[in-house]
């Protein structure tokens, strides 16, 4: 009954390109060299959508970074997931930056369906406005952000529109202060 | 089995609509945790009609320290200690997705020896982790025996791991930049003595444990998770190679020297309970085969660690980096703003992702089933709450 089938994964040349490629990027600290697959990616999202709506942050051997508004995100998640084969999300988390008055929100998608995707992660960020934090749900694309989404809402007090449960996860139900990861919340005695 | 969406779309109807007063007299609410003496540091509500479970809501956050936050007010290389309590049981691994995070953050290369070495002990320390997991899981399902073999036996990799790094469980070896400190003299031969022993005694797991008709009975054909269903969940680690998929991230993303080890990525295609069971003992095994190459092609000398500045820091900028650890991908998402200390650190653990899959498999199945579809999740509580 039990079904050991094991794999090999021998055709892992251009993984073993993508691992050298960033040692020589992090040696020689230049960022002249862009990767082939990860700038096709990227490129086929500015082409898809304009250069305004999908602003490229960093292509490096592996990761990709893109900044899209807020009203856009869903649109984009949607192409992500349709066209390129981005199929589940690894983590959701918000990144606070008082000083712009802005919360970045950082969905980081991957795939397991499609091989070349699974070295690949895929940052998607966008940001709100602190005061007025409001951002579409992705739970009908990737239900795998269900938990990160709502884990985000309390950290960082981001309402998820259209998420059916923007309630308390691991911090207390009692729990009456501002967001905790937030920069102005500040742990006592620090 | 139901689809998926369909499941969902219950399962939240039924979380929020408050349940008719005919039915609330048929389904009886328990409460399974906190105090649980299984369940771990985590409770979650769950709803019975008759034999079956119709309605279940996980609640963790019992052991929430708040990691993340603690990050923001420590350095670099302070970090180390209180980022592996979340999981010391595999303190190595936890740590060891961070180092990677800082090296790029702050451009540390490390010495070839030294990426050997932090290979070799997140193997033991992968293995001491497996063993626990199994010897809870055994207990979990009446098995006593299969509670004290593993546990006795994880002590052979516990020693090790003190011989090498000075402590049991919490080790604090990874650090960016390499290892605290090299291997002592004859390390090699007391490790492959007792990696050979070890591989015996998993021939006598096999027996006494997987090929017991009555584990069969309670886990095969239970909790059954489709490839597609996995996919769309995100699960990772041994549930999702449970369920066909064989991602593995030495073998996806190979970090350090992972591209020059030769291992099989073992994975299983019912993705029931029984194979989410047998795919961290087939992982195992072939832990075995790692550390013997680990061993073997290790430099005989050199340096284990990069010399660091006193207060390491890097420009402004932000990395992702993971590992595989017991419970699957562990990653670090690090924004750093150029000073010693990290400006946002994210933890994206296993366990957290692999608790999703906890009210997809419990709906619709007998209560009796609870306990091998919960703990076959590699679910750490302690972990997801960070």
């Amino acid at each position: 009954m039990i079904s050991n089938q094991s794999n090999t994964q021998n055709g892992s040349e251009q993984k073993e390109k993508v691992s050298e490629l960033a040692q020589t990027s992090l040696s020689k600290k230049t960022e002249t060299i862009t990767p082939e697959f990860e700038s096709s990616i990227v490129n086929q999202l500015v082409t898809r959508f304009t250069d305004k709506v999908v602003q490229v942050v960093y292509v490096r051997p592996g990761r990709t970074k893109i900044l899209v508004p807020p009203n856009e995100i869903v649109q984009v998640a949607k192409f992500l997931k349709d066209n390129l084969g981005f199929d589940h999300a690894e983590s959701v988390s918000g990144t606070d930056y008082p000083k712009d008055n802005q919360i970045e929100v950082i969905y980081h998608l991957s795939s397991y369906s499609d091989e070349k995707l699974s070295s690949h992660v895929l940052a998607l960020s966008t940001r709100v406005d602190r005061n007025d934090s409001r951002l579409p749900t992705l739970i009908d694309l990737f239900k795998s952000t269900e938990y990160h989404e709502r884990e985000t809402f309390e950290m960082l007090g981001i309402y998820f529109e259209g998420h059916p449960r923007n309630e308390r996860f691991l911090l207390p139900e009692d729990w009456a202060d501002i967001p905790p990861l937030r920069k102005e919340f500040r742990i006592k005695g620090r | 089995m139901e689809n998926l969406d369909q499941k969902f779309n219950e399962t939240i109807k039924m979380g929020l609509e408050i349940v008719k007063e005919t039915e609330e007299d048929r389904l009886m609410t328990l409460s399974v945790g906190p105090q649980h003496p299984g369940s771990g540091h985590f409770r979650f509500t769950i709803k019975v009609d008759g034999d079956y479970v119709v309605y279940c809501d996980p609640d963790p956050g019992y052991v929430h320290r708040g990691e993340e936050k603690m990050c923001e007010y420590r350095n670099f290389i302070q970090n180390i200690p209180h980022l592996e309590r979340p999981v010391i049981h595999d303190s190595t691994n936890i740590t060891y997705s961070y180092s990677l995070a800082v090296e790029e953050l702050t451009n540390i290369q490390v010495p070839l020896r030294g990426q050997y070495i932090r290979a070799l002990a997140s193997e033991l320390n992968r293995q001491v982790y497996t063993l626990y997991w199994l010897g809870i899981y055994g207990i979990f399902l009446g098995h006593s025996t299969m509670f004290m073999w593993p546990v006795g036996d994880r002590e052979l990799f516990i020693d090790l791991l003190e011989a090498l790094t000075g402590a049991r469980v919490t080790h604090a070896f990874n650090i960016p930049g390499g290892v605290r400190n090299d291997m002592p003299e004859g390390f090699k031969e007391r490790c492959l003595r007792q990696v050979a022993y070890f591989e015996k005694r998993l021939d006598e797991y096999e027996d006494i444990f997987y090929n017991n008709p009555l584990f069969r009975q309670r886990t095969e054909g239970v909790g059954i998770l489709t490839k597609e269903d996995a996919i769309k969940l995100g699960v990772t680690g041994s549930v999702l190679r449970a369920s066909g998929i064989p991602f593995d991230v030495r073998k996806a993303e190979p970090y350090d020297i992972y591209n020059e080890i030769d291992f099989k990525v073992q994975y299983m295609k019912t993705g029931d309970s029984f194979a989410r069971s047998m795919v961290p003992f087939l992982d195992m095994r072939e832990s075995c085969q790692i550390i013997r190459q680990l061993l073997d092609k290790m430099p005989q000398s050199g340096e284990v660690r990069a010399k660091l500045q006193p207060n390491p820091k890097g420009p402004a900028g932000e990395s992702y980096k993971r590992v595989e650890s017991g419970r699957g991908a562990l990653g670090y998402y690090i924004v750093s703003d150029g000073t010693p200390k990290p400006y946002r650190v994210k933890l994206s653990v296993g366990s957290f992702r692999n608790i999703l899959a906890l009210p997809y498999l419990l709906i619709g199945s007998k209560l009796a089933d609870m306990p091998s579809i919960y703990w076959s999740l590699n679910y750490w509580p302690v972990e997801a709450d960070r």
